[in-house]
């Protein structure tokens, strides 16, 4: 029986975005990222063929983080003492790219400062030829006070600068115009505040092909309904022709499933959460898949098994083509 | 789909003779497609449009039942593709695989944990649907034995799998009066299955690897009088399964009577480690009605079953719980107050760890309309007024004799005005994390 299958066909596309520069584009990176460019729903391959697959970063902090799972501590073990051979262990397990988290401290006690923060990057860049995301603390004025110094020491890289918010975008978005970075634009959870950030980043100048945003997303159990259903909807409001709406997407399933009491803590759990390591995988691979196949184009993971999970479910993604 | 007013109109008779007790017949098909008359007012209506219009009032997935001797797997019945454009109605029942080569104290022991496994998740007691009983050994007498075992172990519903007719009919033998699943019919066997679905009262399930294969058997077993069909399409890996999944879906919404039917996804057991909770994770958010799993584990179900809650919430309205003054571990009044919002997540990480901890307090939880704690403040739904309105409404301050209210780390700018608000208490700023507040209430709060 001939059966006709519908095939939506939309008038816009997400915009392609590429991450990292190589020697001779301009950086120092050995191999580069590049995203977005699909004018369908995710891996809907049987209406138009996805151009780039969704890419997974591995986050990792300046210095070893005092607040992590011990689980993820005793994965990455000596390498995530110092940024430089955490970096190298990522790229070793096989991820497409680094985000380097930083936190509101320093070395030790310090509050991060602009030579700290410039130290850690160059470590990294100097140890991993993959490109780079770097992200601050989230507070404004501490974010611009070390992304504008890395910027300016690292031009040419094309890193992905963040997190960009309304309060600091201005700053942020000149210091990558500057030196030919990106930014990575925040908002909590909701079309419009994303539209609304994205279309005061443009109106600065900044091109369409500078830009990734992170709409925010919760954990499995945690609110991850909301992230999932914003994401859907931005998709597809990028396919309807919003401008605003098509950059590609950064999500953080690693940060926010390893906050979950789930994934974080081995103690004190009721038996039927099952055994934790298991429990833990399965609660950072199910958020980053169901957001992959939301919509996500790069996702942030944490623990490098989750990361051999995610990388095969996008494997099985972009492989498969129906008749 | 509902069909609209002018196209019911089509199918009346047209002659405006008035007897449905309306002036014009485009009056009475307005009245019907708004569902405020019958279709019997009018005595003129043909056969033929009859059957149309009770084919356009069916919903555009048919609701399946499995019923087993005590509960019932419902799939089916969606309207939409994006759960934000409404919502997802019937959860997908998760059934665990046993295979009757299996060891019978295996069986024994996979169907007793899995029947009574129950987890809390916010105050909601999750489990599993059922099983999945399959005829690996080819043996009547075997299936047969094995699923009476099952069936004395528990009474949820069951699919039997296999693609023998006979011998699935021994097994159907020791389900009398359930409404099981018959997985296994394909292009070769289905007529065989279907006659054993029709004797029994089962449901049908269908395998095929395309659309088009999936099709014309549902059309021909529809046309033998089965009317609770499964569909499975039968595709290898993620990519093609969404693809499949997605395609049935949509085709069914856009009234495509044929695919109008819930599917079911199998996950292999086999593979590298995590690829069945990530195929099942898939099929849960990605329009399965049933997802059976090759083995149990907690670990594994558990996040499955949180997924599914959550891909199936109602968009609109936020789990929550009832604003109110809640006891925990019988507090007394030396107990001190704790103050969260009434988003079900925000209660039940708050009041599990306290109660998790053997620590006595009073936990009074504001009406935030079911947000969590920052999202409230940032939206002014948990404020100094709102926290001192809950204090008084509560009647808090006649339980204690300490007046000592902690608030939420995340909100440690609420205490001046709060302080204000309620001069007579002390406020302290609690930790930002729930986890922390067992150490917290021991060490700081004595
Ligand atoms: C899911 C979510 C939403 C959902 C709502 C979910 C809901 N029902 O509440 C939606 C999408 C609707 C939403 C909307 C908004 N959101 Co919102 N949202 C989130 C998100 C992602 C998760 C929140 C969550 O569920 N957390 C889990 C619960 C359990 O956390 P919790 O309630 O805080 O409880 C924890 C602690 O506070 C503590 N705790 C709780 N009670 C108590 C009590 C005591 C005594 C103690 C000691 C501890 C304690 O224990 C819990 C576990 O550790 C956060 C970002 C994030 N990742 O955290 C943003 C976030 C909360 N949202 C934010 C904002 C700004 C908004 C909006 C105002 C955006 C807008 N303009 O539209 C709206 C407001 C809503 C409205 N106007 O209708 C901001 C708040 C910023 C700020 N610091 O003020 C956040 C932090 C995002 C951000 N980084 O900008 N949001
Ligand atoms: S009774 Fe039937 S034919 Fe007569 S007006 Fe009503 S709808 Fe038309």
């Amino acid at each position: 029986m001939p059966v006709e299958i519908p095939k939506d066909s939309w008038p816009g596309a997400v915009n392609t975005v590429t991450l990292g520069a190589t020697g001779d584009q301009g950086g120092s990176r050995t191999s580069t990222v590049t995203i977005g460019g699909e004018r369908s729903l995710p891996f809907m391959h049987f209406e138009s063929p996805m151009p780039h697959r969704p890419a997974i970063a591995m986050e990792i902090a300046p210095a070893r983080p005092a607040d992590w799972s011990a689980v993820l501590l005793e994965a990455w073990g000596a390498t995530a003492d110092d940024p430089g051979s955490w970096a190298r262990a990522c790229e070793e397990a096989g991820a497409d790219l680094i985000l380097l988290q930083f936190g509101l401290k320093g070395s030790g006690d310090e509050p991060v400062s602009a030579d700290f923060a410039v130290a850690a990057v160059k470590a990294v860049l100097g140890s991993t030829g993959l490109p780079l995301v770097v992200v601050g603390p989230g507070q404004a004025e501490v974010d611009n006070s070390i992304l504008v110094p890395i910027a300016d020491a690292t031009k040419g890289e094309r890193l992905v600068l963040g997190l960009c918010e309304e309060g600091n975008y201005r700053t942020l978005v000149a210091a990558a115009m500057a030196n030919d970075h990106l930014v990575l634009g925040k908002t909590p959870m909701d079309v419009n505040l994303a539209k609304q950030l994205n279309i005061l980043m443009s109106d600065m100048g900044l091109g369409r092909d500078r830009v990734v945003m992170d709409p925010t997303t919760a954990a499995l159990g945690y609110g991850i309904e909301y992230g999932y259903s914003v994401m859907e909807r931005l998709r597809l409001a990028a396919l309807q022709g919003d401008g605003m709406t098509q950059f590609p997407i950064l999500v953080t399933p690693g940060a926010e499933a390893w906050k979950a009491k789930e994934s974080k803590v081995g103690e004190g759990t009721p038996a039927e959460w099952g055994e934790w390591r298991q429990r833990g995988m399965n609660w950072e691979a199910l958020t980053a898949v169901s957001l992959v196949e939301a919509g996500a184009h790069v996702v942030v993971l944490r623990h490098p098994e989750s990361l051999r999970r995610v990388r095969a479910a996008i494997d099985e993604l972009m492989a498969s083509e129906t008749a | 789909m509902a069909l609209a007013g002018i196209q019911i109109y089509k199918l009346l008779p047209q002659t405006n003779c008035k007897e449905c007790g309306f002036p014009t017949c485009l009056a009475f098909a307005m009245k019907l497609a708004a569902k405020q008359v019958e279709l019997d007012a009018c005595p003129y209506v043909t056969e033929d449009s009859k059957k149309q219009l009770a084919e356009s009032a069916m919903p555009p997935i048919r609701l399946v039942t499995l019923k087993g001797k005590a509960g019932e797997a419902r799939a089916g019945n969606e309207v939409v593709l994006f759960r934000h454009e409404k919502k997802f109605f019937n959860r997908p029942g998760i059934f665990i695989r046993v295979a009757d080569t299996a060891a019978d104290e295996e069986i024994a022991v996979t169907v007793g944990a899995a029947s009574s496994y129950a987890v809390d998740y916010v105050g909601m007691k999750l489990g599993l649907d059922g099983f999945a009983v399959e005829a690996a050994s080819g043996d009547k007498a075997r299936l047969a034995a094995v699923v009476g075992a099952v069936r004395a172990a528990t009474g949820l519903p069951l699919i039997l799998v296999g693609r023998d007719p006979e011998v699935l009919a021994a097994g159907l033998e020791k389900l009398p009066g359930e409404a099981p699943l018959l997985m296994g019919a394909d292009g070769s066997n289905w007529e065989a299955v279907a006659d054993l679905a029709l004797k029994h009262g089962a449901a049908l399930g269908l395998s095929g690897a395309s659309l088009e294969e999936l099709a014309e058997m549902a059309v021909k077993a529809q046309e033998k009088g089965v009317e609770d069909l499964v569909l499975h399409p039968a595709a290898e890996g993620l990519g093609a399964s969404l693809a499949l999944n997605t395609q049935i879906r949509r085709l069914a919404l856009k009234n495509f009577r044929p695919l109008g039917y819930p599917t079911i996804s199998f996950t292999s057991g086999g593979g590298p480690a995590g690829r069945d909770a990530v195929a099942a994770a898939q099929a849960v958010c990605k329009y399965a009605g049933f997802v059976v799993l090759d083995r149990f584990a907690p670990e594994l179900v558990y996040p499955l079953l949180v997924l599914r809650e959550n891909i199936y919430t109602d968009p609109q309205k936020p789990i929550q719980v009832q604003p109110a003054i809640y006891e925990i571990n019988n507090p007394g009044p030396a107990a001190p107050v704790l103050v969260t919002t009434n988003f079900s997540i925000t209660y039940f990480s708050v009041a599990n760890e306290v109660e998790g901890a053997g620590l006595p307090a009073w936990l009074v939880v504001t009406d935030a309309e079911g947000m969590s704690v920052l999202t409230a403040w940032a939206a002014g739904k948990f404020d100094a007024a709102s926290i001192a309105k809950a204090v008084k409404g509560f009647g808090v301050a006649a339980k204690v004799d300490q007046k000592l209210i902690v608030i939420p780390g995340h909100t440690a700018v609420l205490s001046g005005e709060l302080e204000e608000e309620l001069p007579d208490w002390t406020i302290r700023v609690g930790p930002r994390e729930a986890v922390d507040l067992p150490r917290y209430m021991k060490e700081v709060l004595v």
